[in-house]
């Protein structure tokens, strides 16, 4: 089965629930609600043969957006070699079922996605934080979040501190005439 | 029968001229310097540089610092190579506690000295903002003749110091108080 014949029999079973679809250079996605979401997959996972859950990602359309997030799930299936994207779109405050009992590899993903953007995930067995420690208190890859970072402060455990992100040796120089003059390198420092 | 050897307890012909006069503090630092253990705290691309430094071809045991210790307990110079994170932080911090006095500390590469590329919410800006730091090095990553430098720059700071210079003014001050 190719990757557009499983789009269309996406199409045929789940109907309404999927309010898109996208070809782009042979990628194929699918736009799914939310509400189908965990059908669909389960569906894909045992129907379609996509034995293989490659990645999970998480999208912020921006702080005003509605809905503001978007869940992204890339599919594979070792017996027919062809990869399937899954959209689905997330409101803020909005939970998204967890795929971790169908693809045991899901349960990290989740993970990583609840951490950098705060999307929750119902019946996640150990929805903890991955990269930053639990009890650090903002979501690092929304877009409200400066690049800088936040002052955090969280005894015995870890802090944080806003990062300088204008001058300083290894920042290329804005407004230089050329790419050479603006690389780091070209800086010149007087002795002191 | 031999005849027992002369033995003169004011003068020993085996000993005399290999006796060296000299400060206890020369003598000190002068064994510091030769020995530095380091304790590496490879957080990232840097610890493979210096993996590299202590290996064959660049060899660290030609200055006595070949004795890389996984215990702080039995360290002398910390050597932090890498990036070092927010979430690590805090370990270097107990890890540096644990190491006894006298202790050095080099930030190798940019990261360990200033965050380096990393301008970021999640990377520490400089190891000293947490331990202090004796010497810096340079580089994404440093050579390992570049870490050979720094640890040789390093055994000259050792080898100025006065350390029991000082804790003897200290002795003596709270003498005659």
């Amino acid at each position: 089965m190719t990757a557009p014949e499983m789009v269309s029999a996406l199409q045929a079973k789940f109907g309404d629930a999927i309010t898109g679809t996208k070809e782009f250079r042979g990628e194929h996605t699918v736009i799914v609600k939310l509400d189908s979401l965990k059908a669909l997959l389960q569906h894909c996972r045992d129907e379609l043969k996509c034995d293989y859950l490659v990645d999970i990602s998480s999208l912020d359309h921006d702080v005003d957006a509605d809905p503001r997030f978007e869940m992204v799930y890339e599919l594979y299936g070792y017996s027919h070699s062809q990869h399937l994207r899954v959209r689905s779109a997330v409101a803020d405050e909005q939970e998204v079922p967890t795929v971790s009992d169908l693809w045991a590899t899901a349960e990290w993903h989740e993970r990583e996605v609840y951490d950098m953007m705060g999307i929750k995930f119902t019946d996640h067995p150990d929805l903890r934080r991955i990269l930053m420690w639990e009890g650090y208190p903002f979501y690092p890859l929304r877009k409200e979040f400066p690049l800088a970072g936040k002052p955090s402060e969280m005894p015995d455990v870890a802090f944080t501190g806003i990062a300088p992100l204008e001058g300083g040796p290894f920042v290329t120089s804005p407004g230089s005439a050329n790419t050479i003059q603006a690389e780091p390198r070209a800086k010149r420092f007087e002795k002191q | 029968m031999v005849a027992p050897e002369q033995s003169l307890a004011a003068y020993d012909s085996k000993v005399e001229g290999n006796v060296v006069f000299t400060k206890l503090d020369s003598a000190i630092n002068w064994m510091r310097k030769n020995s530095l253990w380091p304790m590496p705290m490879g957080l990232a691309c840097c610890a493979i540089e210096m993996m590299a430094s202590a290996c064959s071809r660049y060899d660290l045991s030609r200055f006595g610092m070949e004795v890389m210790r996984f215990s702080p307990r039995q360290a002398d110079v910390m050597i932090v190579a890498g990036t070092v994170t927010y979430k690590m932080a805090l370990a270097v911090k107990r890890v540096w506690d644990q190491m006894p006095e006298p202790k050095w500390c080099i930030a190798m590469g940019a990261c360990a000295s200033s965050g380096g590329m990393y301008r970021s919410y999640a990377v520490l800006q400089g190891i000293d903002n947490l331990i202090p730091v004796d010497i810096y090095i340079s580089g994404c990553p440093p050579r390992p003749e570049a870490l050979l430098e720094g640890l040789m720059r390093l055994q000259r700071k050792v080898e100025k110091e006065h350390s029991f210079l000082d804790q003897k003014k200290v002795m003596l001050e709270e003498m005659s108080a």
